[in-house]
């Protein structure tokens, strides 16, 4: 981790409508690093990703990519970038061969490259490199997005919602195909609406809602945060307060009484639910039901929003 | 900024590629349209009509023809070639690429404008089976060929920005090319048109192309040479503002 490779200050965006769908953004990307933008459908993520590779205009705020600025100097900037679309727009009447040496000419490079064959070879995509791109399967066609995107040999790649409807074996690829272009030293910025995926991916995480980037922090700190869970035990007899005794486990009643709630860590050795449990029977209370749950993605942005507040 | 040659190339051999899948249409249609034209307006219609400022009707009509396939193709070309990476959105990798405006034109504007070209020179080729063609000022010819497949494919560029469907990209060539273009003095000298018709046809930018482009091959116009040369420069930079201030505000290409 040294100098950042991305930095964004107060980048904003209204859009004609009136619609503001990024909120001064600030933001620093690390050199070689996996960085996740976390946050729900709507969020803003798309937008963000846009107007750094130049697809939108932002309204305000300045962007350097490797230094350079993205619009005073946007061939210097963009020929570092990388985007893979989260839509399957691609050349249906093109070969595959023919698309990704095109998108490595249009990124101001030679067409003939040894690179290309890697590129394609990595993503199993060099049988088919004859094929029309009509004639793949969906899979295949995001593969040959991921490879044109590459084509032109990117310090920083921009995955935008890379596993929304792709399988297990194409999920699983592109995890090592993101792993192995790390070790290269290629920074990754990816977006999901997926914990989990930012989870399995990210060296650092950003959460960012209503076009708002709420935290930025390194995954395990986050995770800590977002590990929370909840224990609901539906309660035989409706109580009127939490039994006394029970302090330790900061209890709270919910649904008139009639639900005993224990909010939890996952992530702990200890959850404290096998002691709770146990003395709960002690204490005579009697529940018919017992259900966990993990707060969703929505719980967690009020969560930091109100933590914020 | 240094130029994006590589860039440019690849985009006008995308172009070229795209006409070469799609060979025979491209080639097959101006000819057959030329031939029929000239069974028509040559053979059936010609023979009975005197010479046009002593010129064979035959003969006068080749330069009014290629003008008119000319600037369809032109139109059709450019609006089609930037219209469907809009329509497919695979015109996201266009904006987010280091390559500026009019190095984009260039490639789109350039491949539409050597399609046009090669298909006037097949006009021109087509024509000489049916009736003598001579050219006096064959320089002059190839500047007007050039020149107006340029701004006309510069035309059809805008066209293309500007259309939201193929509904769209199919109206106004209909609409407003083949008007102007038929009554753009292809098929007749406007000097036989009654007035006012004569004076309201001096409005139609189309005149000029034509009587320019009529004049490299018999010496004369309707209208003035250099009259002729300017107007359709003019008009080439017109579309080329209008493409400029397109691009600086993202007009219907970014949000």
């Amino acid at each position: 981790m040294t100098e950042p490779i991305l930095t964004l200050s107060g980048v904003s965006k209204t859009y004609k409508g009136g619609f503001t769908a990024l909120h001064g953004v600030d933001l620093a990307i690390n050199k070689g690093e996996i960085f996740a933008l976390l946050g729900p459908n709507g969020a803003g993520k798309t937008t963000l990703i846009s107007i750094i590779c130049g697809i939108v205009t932002p309204s305000t705020g300045t962007i350097h990519v490797g230094g350079h600025d993205a619009i005073a100097d946007y061939k210097a900037a963009r020929s570092l970038i990388g985007l893979v679309p989260q839509e399957l727009s691609v050349d249906m009447f093109e070969t595959v061969l023919a698309t990704v040496t095109f998108s490595r000419r249009l990124f101001g490079r030679s067409g003939h490259s040894a690179y290309i064959e890697q590129v394609l070879r990595d993503l199993s995509l060099w049988d088919k490199r004859d094929n029309k791109i009509m004639e793949l399967s969906g899979g295949m066609k995001r593969r040959v997005l991921i490879a044109k995107a590459l084509a032109h040999e990117p310090e920083v790649l921009f995955l935008d919602e890379p596993t929304a409807g792709v399988d297990v074996a194409l999920r699983r690829d592109m995890w090592k195909l993101v792993h192995a272009l790390r070790e290269r030293g290629t920074t990754i910025i990816l977006t999901t609406h997926y914990i989990e995926e930012a989870e399995e991916m990210a060296d650092r995480v950003g959460v960012i809602n209503k076009g708002r980037l709420l935290l930025v922090d390194d995954k395990a700190a986050l995770m800590q945060k977002l590990g929370k869970r909840e224990l609901d035990l539906t309660l035989v007899d409706t109580l009127d307060r939490v039994p006394a005794g029970l302090e330790q486990w900061q209890l709270s009643l919910v649904n008139e009484g009639r639900t005993l709630r224990y909010v939890f860590d996952a992530t702990q050795e200890d959850t404290g639910i096998p002691s709770l449990l146990r003395e709960l029977s002690a204490r005579h209370v009697a529940f018919k039901d017992l259900e966990t749950s993990k707060s969703s993605l929505e719980d967690i942005f009020v969560d930091l929003v109100e933590e914020r507040a | 900024m240094t130029l994006n040659l590589h860039g440019i190339w690849a985009i006008y051999r995308f172009e070229m590629a795209r006409s070469l899948r799609t060979l025979w249409q491209s080639l097959v249609g101006p000819v057959l349209t030329t031939s029929l034209y000239f069974i028509v307006f040559g053979g059936a219609i010609g023979s009975r009509m005197q010479s046009v400022d002593g010129v064979s009707y035959g003969s006068f009509i080749v330069p009014g023809l290629i003008m008119l396939s000319l600037l369809t193709q032109s139109v059709g070309n450019a609006s089609i070639g930037i219209y469907f990476p809009k329509f497919t959105g695979t015109i996201f990798e266009l904006l987010s690429a280091p390559i500026s405006s009019m190095e984009l034109v260039i490639g789109y504007v350039g491949a539409a404008a050597t399609k046009s070209v090669v298909i006037g020179a097949i006009i021109l080729a087509t024509s000489a089976f049916f009736v003598p063609v001579v050219v006096e000022h064959p320089l002059a010819m190839i500047a007007f060929l050039v020149l107006t497949s340029v701004a006309f494919s510069l035309f059809g560029f805008i066209l293309g920005i500007w259309a939201n469907s193929f509904e769209q990209l199919n109206f106004v060539p209909l609409l407003l090319i083949t008007p102007l273009t038929f009554l753009g003095g292809s098929f007749y000298s406007i000097d036989m048109l009654p007035q006012p018709w004569r004076t309201v046809s001096l409005f139609n930018p189309v005149v000029y192309l034509v009587s320019g482009f009529r004049w490299s091959f018999f010496g004369r116009g309707d209208v003035d040479i250099a009259l002729s040369l300017g107007v359709t420069l003019a008009f080439l930079l017109a579309c080329l503002a209008v493409i400029a201030w397109i691009f600086k505000s993202g007009w219907r290409l970014k949000s």
